[in-house]
């Protein structure tokens, strides 16, 4: 159940209306104690595309991308107000399971954190092994094209089920993206899922992003502006809590309409 | 010979470096020192208490005095420990068995599923239990315990099974309410707290992202539970199940106090029995005969052998279990 992306009030984004939107958030508030972490946030994001957040450290990436899954049901000291619509129905609302959205929003975090009891397959096939699979072959043929996706197949392939930790850093943190993908979310949230990699598997992270749009919609952090140049086709800027601008990446960075965004994109910020 | 120059140069530029070279090698020595009055007490430990025993176990020999069953210090003067040992071994292992899901279940409850005030509270509760001294849960067990049990398991079972099954009736004993079974509950309550405050704060030392790792795979709350924090903090748990097997197999007075005290095998469920450290605290101040006194201690021997064959055992699984052994 797709429903049309209704232009904000305040919005001066060209927007295509043919787009559908998959997430639609609505004053999203995160407030940690009496802190706020991100404060009223209102975009979209649209379906089959990849929706790239920049802005500096501390600005709330984090803290907004992990308010879209109820990841913040489990810090007692977070309080989100707000909407964050999935097909039009806010995950926040009575009723909803938060199990039920995350099997549906993915998310690999910003730093790797596999399981370090299970195996490398272990961890590939966690997800799928949750929601009840048993099958052998199933399980199989899964951790392998989720490894492939992840661009750690060749490394591992030969000892999958050897200890998840024997990985080096940057394979861990793979290992983690193909967790993710295993299970086949609607949505991806990434946590800066290329920070600790080197530039050639960065690069297979991002040709399978744009591989995986066709059927998954994605949200990335990124502190890389190339990066978030390339993969993306919508872009936030946030800056202290508050979401400064959002627009086609294409727009954003070549004519922000923002002050603010013009000096963090041409590195002028601060 | 190439550093030598360099290092005596070093140390004059900073003459304090003297000092701290010293200071180094003081502390180092001290803590050797006392590394090693450790070593030595557990061996001198073992060592006499060998000696002590040694009349009594060349007597019967190694094995003999092990596995002998008859221990008659006022007629033939004959010792072996073998009722002993089974009943430490028995009621410990027993113990372990029945306190452990209790333990754990409290655990996984005050770490994860209450709220602050009533986890707070049952904390408190389990270290309140650790520390009330043995004698104390012993009176509990003669005056409360034991009669309770007696009331309401043992003689109804008993009646049981004499009009119903009477071939069980051997196997259940004596229903005085003296024997192993109170012992075994006893045992399991004063241990329960081991393996509970262990395991609590192996629980709770297992990282946020590792939680949130299996959360966002869709697991629900005891999902992550089983896949993720009870396997990351096995190690933990492991550590305070041997720690409560350790002290079931030393505890001496509230076992003693219940327990019935009698080495005649076999033993039943109900009826009484005994173990290794209470036969040594209640023959101890009797024995007059030097060979009674020496099998005495040799008992505090194999005690010492059995507990010291369960730490090694115990430390190499840990070591298999513990997670960040490997690569961390
Ligand atoms: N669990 C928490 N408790 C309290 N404050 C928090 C918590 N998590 C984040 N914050 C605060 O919220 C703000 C936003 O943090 P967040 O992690 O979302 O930033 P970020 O944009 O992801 O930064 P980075 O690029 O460094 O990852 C920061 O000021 C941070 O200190
Ligand atoms: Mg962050």
């Amino acid at each position: 159940m797709m429903r049309e992306f209704k232009p904000m009030a305040s919005s001066e984004m060209t927007l295509d209306p043919s787009l559908k939107t998959r997430i639609e958030t609505r004053h999203v508030t995160v407030i940690y104690g009496q802190k706020a972490g991100v404060k009223d946030v209102t975009m979209p994001i649209y379906a089959n595309k990849v929706t790239a957040l920049i802005g500096p450290s501390g600005c709330g990436k984090t803290t907004f991308l992990r308010s879209l899954n109820r990841m913040h049901d489990l810090t007692p000291s977070a309080r989100v107000t707000g909407e964050v619509l999935l097909d039009g129905i806010n995950v926040y609302a009575a009723g909803v399971d938060p199990v039920e959205v995350r099997r549906k929003i993915g998310m690999v975090f910003q730093k790797p954190n596999p399981f370090p009891t299970l195996s490398i397959y272990g961890n590939v096939v966690a997800g799928l092994r949750l929601v009840g699979i048993r099958k052998k072959s199933l399980l199989d043929e899964a951790a392998e094209r989720a490894l492939r996706q992840a661009a750690l197949w060749d490394e591992v392939k030969d000892r999958l089920h050897a200890p998840s930790m024997s990985l080096s850093g940057g394979q861990q943190q793979r290992l983690c993206i193909a967790r993710a993908l295993a299970v086949e979310p609607e949505v991806l949230l990434m946590d800066e899922p290329t920070s600790a990699l080197d530039p050639i598997s960065t690069q297979s992270i991002e040709d399978l992003l744009t591989e995986l749009k066709n059927h998954v919609t994605i949200v990335i952090v990124t502190h890389n502006m190339q990066q978030a140049g390339r993969v993306s086709d919508f872009t936030g800027y946030f800056l202290n809590g508050e979401m400064v601008e959002f627009g086609p990446t294409s727009l954003l960075f070549t004519t922000p309409k923002d002050k603010r965004t013009e000096a963090y994109i041409t590195g002028r910020f601060g | 010979m190439q550093q030598a120059p360099v290092q005596s140069s070093l140390i004059k530029q900073t003459p304090s470096a003297i000092y701290r070279l010293w200071g180094d090698r003081i502390f180092l020595s001290v803590v050797l020192l006392l590394a090693l009055s450790i070593v030595a007490l557990t061996l001198g430990l073992g060592y006499y208490l060998y000696l002590g025993g040694s009349q009594a176990i060349n007597k019967e020999g190694f094995w003999g005095f092990l596995t002998g069953t008859t221990w008659d210090p006022a007629l033939k003067l004959e010792f072996g420990i073998w009722p002993y040992v089974l009943g430490t071994l028995i009621t410990s292992f027993a113990a372990l068995l029945v306190s452990f899901p209790i333990a754990l279940a409290a655990a996984i409850f005050t770490a994860e599923y209450a709220p602050r005030w009533l986890a707070g509270f049952i904390n408190y509760l389990v270290d309140l239990m650790a520390a009330v001294p043995s004698v104390v849960y012993g009176i509990w067990g003669i005056f409360v315990l034991a009669p309770f049990l007696r009331e309401v398991i043992y003689m109804p079972t008993f009646l049981w099974a004499a009009e119903k099954a009477p071939g069980l009736v051997p196997f259940l004993g004596n229903p005085a309410g003296y024997g192993m079974f109170t012992g075994v509950v006893i045992l399991s309550s004063m241990i329960i707290p081991f393996t509970a405050a262990l395991s609590r704060d192996a629980i709770a030392l297992v990282p946020a992202a590792q939680r949130e790792g299996a959360y966002a795979l869709g697991a629900t709350r005891w999902e992550v539970m089983q896949t993720v924090i009870l396997p990351y903090a096995r190690g933990g748990i492991f550590a305070g199940a041997m720690l409560a097997l350790g002290r079931a197999l030393g505890e001496t007075m509230a076992v003693a106090m219940v327990i019935g005290n009698s080495n005649v095998l076999p033993y039943t469920l109900f009826g009484p029995a005994s173990t290794m450290p209470a036969v040594i605290a209640l023959e101890l101040k009797e024995a007059v005969e030097d060979l009674h006194y020496s099998a005495i201690i040799g008992v505090g021997f194999y005690l010492f052998l059995i507990a010291f064959i369960v730490n090694v055992a115990a430390s190499y699984l840990l070591n298999k279990l513990k997670v960040g052994s490997q690569r961390a």
